[in-house]
C-alpha cells in the first residue's frame, strides 16, 4: 500500500537540548497509518522530551514535527484530538473515583465507548467507585492507559506504557496496540522493555537515542 | 462550552472531597479577624476605624492561602498535560477552574464578612456596600491568584512565591474595596470605587485566563 507522503507524523532534523547538553541533533523519521515506532535509549537520552515534542507540549529547538502536514504546535482542535499522549503521569485526579476519571476524559475528548466494559477488561471493576488515591501504581497505570480506549485517536504517544504493569496488564496493552494498528492507527512507544513488546507488535520504525 | 461545564463540575467535586483544605483559609480569615480586638483596644471607635482596612487585608490573605492547589495538584497527577492537549481552548478551561475556585473560596468569604464586620462595630447600613464590594473584588483576586499559580506551576512548593508575585498586583482591589466600605461607614456615596472595582473585574476576567493559559503552557514545557 502506498502512502501519501504528507500524511502521518513526520519528524525532520529535530534538535533537542536540555540545559547545556545537546541530547540529539538531527533526528528524522516518518510514521504512517498502521505503523509503530519504538523509541529506545538509556535513561536521560531524551525519550520523554521527544514524546512531549511530538505531542506539541514542548517546542523543538530546531527542526519540525508535523502531523498531516501541519506543525503539531499549531494544530486546530480536530486534528489535535487525533493525537493521544500518555506520559509517565497517568492524568488521574486522586480525589475522583476511577469511573469518574474515565468518564471525565471520555466527555472531554467527546469520545465513544462505554466505561463499564473497559473497567472489566482492565480488571478494575471492583475498584470503579474507589478514589484513585487508594489504588496501586499498576492499577493507576491501567486506568490511565484505559483513557486511550475511550477516544478516537489515530496516533498514540506512549511514554513507558508497560511500567508497573503485571504480565496480564502487558497483554492487555499489547493487544490494544495490535488492534489499534490493525485499524489503521499509528503509535510511538518509548520503552526500556522493548523485549516485552517484541513479537506482539510489529515495529516499523526503530529510533535509538 | 461543554469543556467549561465539565471542568467546573469536576473541580467542584474534587473541592468538596477535600473540604478540609477549603475550610482552612476561611477559618484563617475568621481567626485573624478575631485577633484584631485582642491586639488593639476593643474600644468601639478604634475598632470601627481600623476594622474596614483590616477586614480587607484579611480577606485578601485568605483568598491567596486558598490558591496553592489550583493548578499544582493537576500538574502533579498529569491532568494538566491532558487538559493542555485537549481540543478545548486552555483559557476556557482555566476560566472554569478559576470560577470553581471562586465559588468554593470567594463566596464563603463574602458570606462570612458581614458578621465579622458587625463585630468591628461597622454600621449595618454599610454591610450591603461591603458585600457588593467583595462580590466585585473577589473574582479579580481569584484571577490574579490563578495567574500566580499558573506562573509557579513548575516550581515545587511555590506557595510563598505566589504571594510575593500576586500581593502587589492586588493593591488596586484593596484600595477601591476598602475605600468603598469606608465611604459607606461614613454614610457617603460609594458608587465611584464600586464602578472601578467592576472595571477591574471585567479586565481581569477577560484577559486573565489568556495570560494564565500562556503561563501554563510555558510551565509545562
Amino acid at each position: 500500500m502506498t502512502q501519501d507522503p504528507s500524511t502521518g507524523l513526520i519528524v525532520s532534523s529535530l534538535e533537542v537540548w536540555r540545559g547545556e547538553r545537546r541530547l540529539f541533533g538531527d533526528l528524522s523519521f516518518e510514521l504512517h497509518s498502521g505503523q509503530v515506532a519504538l523509541i529506545t535509549g538509556p535513561n536521560g537520552a531524551g525519550k520523554t522530551t521527544l514524546l512531549r515534542m511530538l505531542a506539541g507540549l514542548s517546542v523543538p529547538f530546531g527542526g519540525d514535527v508535523t502531523w498531516d502536514g501541519t506543525p503539531v504546535q499549531r494544530l486546530a482542535a480536530e486534528p489535535r484530538a487525533a493525537i493521544a499522549y500518555q506520559g509517565h503521569l497517568d492524568g488521574l485526579a486522586k480525589n475522583l473515583t476511577v469511573a469518574e476519571n474515565l468518564a471525565f476524559y471520555r466527555a472531554l475528548w467527546a469520545g465513544e465507548g462505554a466505561v463499564e466494559p473497559l473497567l472489566d477488561e482492565l480488571g478494575l471493576t471492583e475498584f470503579a467507585d474507589r478514589e484513585v488515591r487508594y489504588l496501586s501504581a499498576g492499577q493507576c497505570r491501567r486506568a490511565g492507559l484505559g483513557c486511550l480506549r475511550l477516544r478516537r485517536a489515530s496516533l498514540w504517544l506512549l511514554d513507558e506504557p508497560l511500567t508497573n504493569l503485571d504480565a496480564a496488564g502487558v497483554d492487555v496493552v499489547t493487544g490494544w496496540l495490535q488492534e489499534h494498528t490493525a485499524n489503521g492507527g499509528a503509535a510511538v512507544v518509548a520503552t526500556h522493555q522493548a523485549d516485552r513488546l517484541d513479537g506482539a507488535v510489529a515495529v516499523a520504525v526503530e529510533v535509538e537515542l | 462550552m461543554d469543556a467549561f461545564v465539565l471542568v467546573l463540575r469536576r473541580d467542584l467535586k474534587i473541592a468538596f472531597r477535600r473540604w478540609a483544605e477549603l475550610a482552612t483559609p476561611l477559618l484563617f480569615f475568621v481567626i485573624v479577624a478575631s485577633l484584631l480586638p485582642l491586639a488593639m483596644s476593643p474600644e468601639e471607635s478604634q475598632l470601627r476605624g481600623a476594622g474596614t482596612g483590616f477586614l480587607w487585608v484579611a480577606a485578601l490573605l485568605s483568598s491567596l492561602l486558598a490558591l496553592d492547589g489550583l493548578f499544582s495538584n493537576d500538574a502533579q497527577d498529569g491532568t494538566l498535560e491532558q487538559l493542555a492537549l485537549s481540543p478545548a481552548p486552555l483559557s476556557v478551561i482555566v476560566l472554569a477552574k478559576t470560577l470553581a475556585h471562586w465559588l468554593v473560596s470567594g463566596v464563603p468569604l463574602i458570606v462570612l464578612a458581614p458578621p465579622l464586620a458587625l463585630s468591628f462595630y461597622l454600621p449595618a447600613e454599610a454591610l450591603p456596600t461591603l458585600v457588593g464590594a467583595l462580590l466585585l473584588a473577589t473574582p479579580t483576586l481569584s484571577v490574579l491568584a490563578a495567574l500566580g499559580a499558573a506562573l509557579t506551576v513548575s516550581l515545587r512548593g511555590g506557595g510563598a512565591i505566589i504571594g510575593l508575585l500576586v500581593l502587589p498586583l492586588t493593591a488596586p482591589v484593596l484600595i477601591f474595596g476598602a475605600r468603598a466600605t469606608d465611604l459607606a461607614v461614613h454614610g457617603e456615596p460609594t458608587l465611584g470605587p464600586l464602578y472601578l472595582l467592576a472595571a477591574l473585574a471585567v479586565l481581569a476576567i477577560s484577559l486573565g485566563p489568556l495570560a494564565c493559559a500562556a503561563a501554563l503552557r510555558v510551565g509545562l514545557e
